[in-house]
C-alpha cells in the first residue's frame, strides 16, 4: 500500500508538472486529487461486487492476471458502456475517458491489498 | 451459601486474570465490520461503546454475520471464503476455516446447530456444524450450460423447519435445502423463477420467502407453507416504460422490508421504492426517493421506513412515512452511508458512514444525531438481536 501511495504521488506530481508545461498534455491523466478520488472508486465501489483486492465477487476478478491477453482498448469500453445481460453499469455518466483509462491501467498494474 | 461463596471466587478470579472481560450479558452485543482492515469491532448499544477490535478476518468485502443462539458468538462470512467464529464474551477468535473461494454470506439454522455459506466460487452451498465447524453437507448449484464453472450462489437464508433457502443467480432457480434429518438433507428445485436472481428476503413470521431480479423488473414469491404451488411472479414489469439507470450498487433484501400489511422494497435501476400489500403480493405504491435504494429498512416498530442508496447518492438517507408514504426526513450522515441497522425495540439506529470513518447512532423518534464512534472504512453493522430471527 505504501508502494502504491509513492506510486501515485509521483504519477500525480508529473501530471502536475504536465498541468504547468502544457494544459494539452495535462489532459492525458487525471490531476493528483482526482486520482486519489478514483482509486478511493476503484477499491470501495468497483470493489462491492469485484472484491476489495480484486479478486472477484458478483463480478469476475480484476487482477492482472485475470485481465492478461484483454486489450486495454476493450477494458476501457467496459467500464465506459457496461455488458449488457450483466450486473456492470457503464460509467461514462461519471466518468470521463481519462478517468476510466487511469482506472484500467491501474487494474493491469494491479497490487490491490487494502 | 457455598453457591454465594463460589460465585465470589469465580469473581476473584476474574479480576486475577486480566485477559478476562468483566461478566455480562450479550443481548446487547454487537458487531461492525471494517472491511478494508479486515477486522471487526465488537459493541454494546446500552452505553453505545466500542468493546473491542479483532484483527485477522480476512478479505471483509460484503461480509455478513449471524448470531449463535445463545448469542455468544457471532459467525462472520468473509469474501475470501472465511468463515470465522468469533467468541463476543472472550473477545477473539474461537475457530476460523477457509471454506470456499468467494463467498456471499451465509444463515444459522432454526435450532442453531449448522451454518450455511452461500459460495460464488465454487458455486454452491457448503453446511457446517455451528459448534466445531466441520463440514456436514456440500450442495454444487447447477452448472452453466458451457460447463465452466456452477452458477454462483445468492441469498443463503434460514427458514422454518431446519431449512436453508437460496437463490442461483447465474441459472434463475430457488432451491430450499431441508436439513431436518441432518445426515439425509434433501434439496427442492424451482427452476425458471426469473432471470438473475440478486438477493431475497423471507417473511418475519417464515412464510413467504422473495427473490429479487437483476434481469427483469420483478420478483420470485414462494409461499413456504405451499410449495406445491410453485413460485409466483409478483411486480411483473414493474419498470415498464421506463429508462432504466445504471446499477452502480446491488441493492439488498431482507425481512425488516415488512412493515404491518406492506412490503417496501427497492426498484433496480429507478430512484423509487415499491409497495406490495402482503395480503395480495399486489403493488399499491410507489415512492420517489432521493437515488437507487440499497437498504430499505422499516423500524421495528413498522411506523417509519430508513432508505440509503447507490453511489453517488450514497451520502443521503430517507425517512419514509409507512402509512402516508411522504418523505419526513432527508438526512446526510456523511460520505458513503453503506449500512443501518436497527436495535431490536427499535429506539436505535446505527448507521455506518465508510468515507466519514465512523459509526453514527440516531434515534429514530426524534431523528436526532445520539454519538458518533470511530471505525475505519466500516460497512455492515449486525446487533445480537438477530439470534432469534428468522430469516436474517
Amino acid at each position: 500500500m505504501a508502494f502504491l501511495h509513492k506510486h501515485s504521488l509521483a504519477t500525480g506530481l508529473a501530471a502536475l508538472a504536465l498541468l504547468l508545461l502544457s494544459p494539452a498534455l495535462a489532459a492525458a491523466s487525471p490531476d493528483a486529487s482526482r486520482q486519489v478520488v478514483l482509486e478511493h472508486l476503484l477499491v470501495q465501489d468497483c470493489g462491492s461486487c469485484h472484491g476489495l483486492r480484486m479478486t472477484g465477487g458478483l463480478g469476475p476478478s480484476l487482477t492482472p492476471e485475470a485481465l492478461a491477453g484483454k486489450p486495454r482498448e476493450s477494458l476501457i469500453a467496459t467500464v465506459a458502456h457496461g455488458r449488457a445481460g450483466t450486473a456492470m453499469p457503464g460509467w461514462q455518466a461519471l466518468l470521463d475517458e481519462q478517468d476510466i483509462a487511469w482506472l484500467v491501467d491501474r487494474l493491469l498494474e494491479g497490487g490491490f491489498n487494502p | 451459601m457455598i453457591r454465594l461463596l463460589s460465585l465470589a471466587l469465580a469473581g476473584l478470579l476474574l479480576a486475577g486474570c486480566a485477559q478476562q472481560p468483566p461478566l455480562r450479558g450479550s443481548g446487547d452485543l454487537g458487531v461492525i465490520i471494517e472491511r478494508a482492515r479486515g477486522s471487526i469491532q465488537i459493541i454494546e448499544t446500552s452505553g453505545q461503546t466500542q468493546l473491542a477490535r479483532i484483527e485477522g478476518l480476512g478479505d471483509l468485502s460484503h461480509a455478513s454475520v449471524v448470531f449463535s443462539r445463545d448469542q455468544r458468538f457471532a459467525y462472520v462470512f468473509g469474501r475470501d471464503g472465511g468463515l470465522t467464529k468469533v467468541d463476543l464474551l472472550a473477545q477473539r477468535i474461537d475457530k476460523r476455516i477457509l471454506q470456499g473461494g468467494n463467498s456471499i454470506g451465509g444463515a444459522i439454522s432454526q435450532d442453531g446447530s449448522l451454518i450455511a455459506v452461500g459460495n460464488y466460487e465454487p458455486g454452491g452451498v457448503k453446511v457446517f456444524d455451528a459448534q466445531t465447524l466441520e463440514l456436514v453437507a456440500d450442495i454444487p448449484s447447477t452448472p452453466l450450460p458451457d460447463g465452466s464453472r456452477n452458477s454462483r450462489v445468492v441469498g443463503v437464508i434460514d427458514a422454518p423447519g431446519q431449512r436453508f433457502l437460496f437463490a442461483l443467480f447465474d441459472t434463475g432457480e430457488i432451491w430450499i435445502a431441508d436439513f431436518s434429518e441432518r445426515e439425509k438433507p434433501t434439496v427442492t428445485r424451482f427452476e425458471h423463477i426469473g432471470h438473475q436472481p440478486y438477493d431475497d428476503l423471507l417473511t418475519p413470521d417464515g412464510r413467504y420467502y422473495l427473490a429479487g431480479l437483476f434481469g427483469e423488473d420483478g420478483m420470485a414469491l414462494l409461499d413456504l407453507w405451499h410449495p406445491e404451488q410453485g413460485v409466483k411472479r409478483v411486480l411483473d414489469g414493474y419498470g415498464r416504460g421506463e429508462q432504466k439507470l445504471p446499477v452502480y450498487k446491488m441493492p439488498h433484501l431482507e425481512g425488516w422490508a415488512i412493515a404491518g400489511e406492506q412490503a417496501f422494497v427497492p426498484a433496480i435501476g429507478q430512484h423509487r421504492v415499491l409497495v406490495m400489500n402482503t395480503g395480495n403480493w399486489q403493488q399499491s405504491a410507489a415512492i420517489e426517493v432521493a437515488g437507487q435504494p440499497v437498504f430499505v429498512m422499516a423500524r421495528p416498530d413498522a411506523r417509519q421506513i430508513w432508505v440509503n442508496f447507490a453511489y453517488p447518492d450514497n451520502h443521503r438517507v430517507q425517512v419514509i412515512d409507512s402509512e402516508t408514504h411522504a418523505i419526513v426526513a432527508d438526512l446526510q450522515p456523511g460520505p458513503g452511508v453503506l449500512h443501518m441497522e436497527f436495535s431490536a425495540r427499535g429506539e436505535q439506529l446505527w448507521l455506518s458512514v465508510r468515507d466519514g470513518n465512523e459509526v453514527q447512532v440516531w434515534d429514530p423518534y426524534r431523528l436526532e444525531l445520539l454519538k458518533r464512534l470511530p471505525a475505519e472504512s466500516p460497512s455492515g453493522i449486525f446487533f445480537s438481536s438477530r439470534a432469534h430471527r428468522t430469516g436474517l
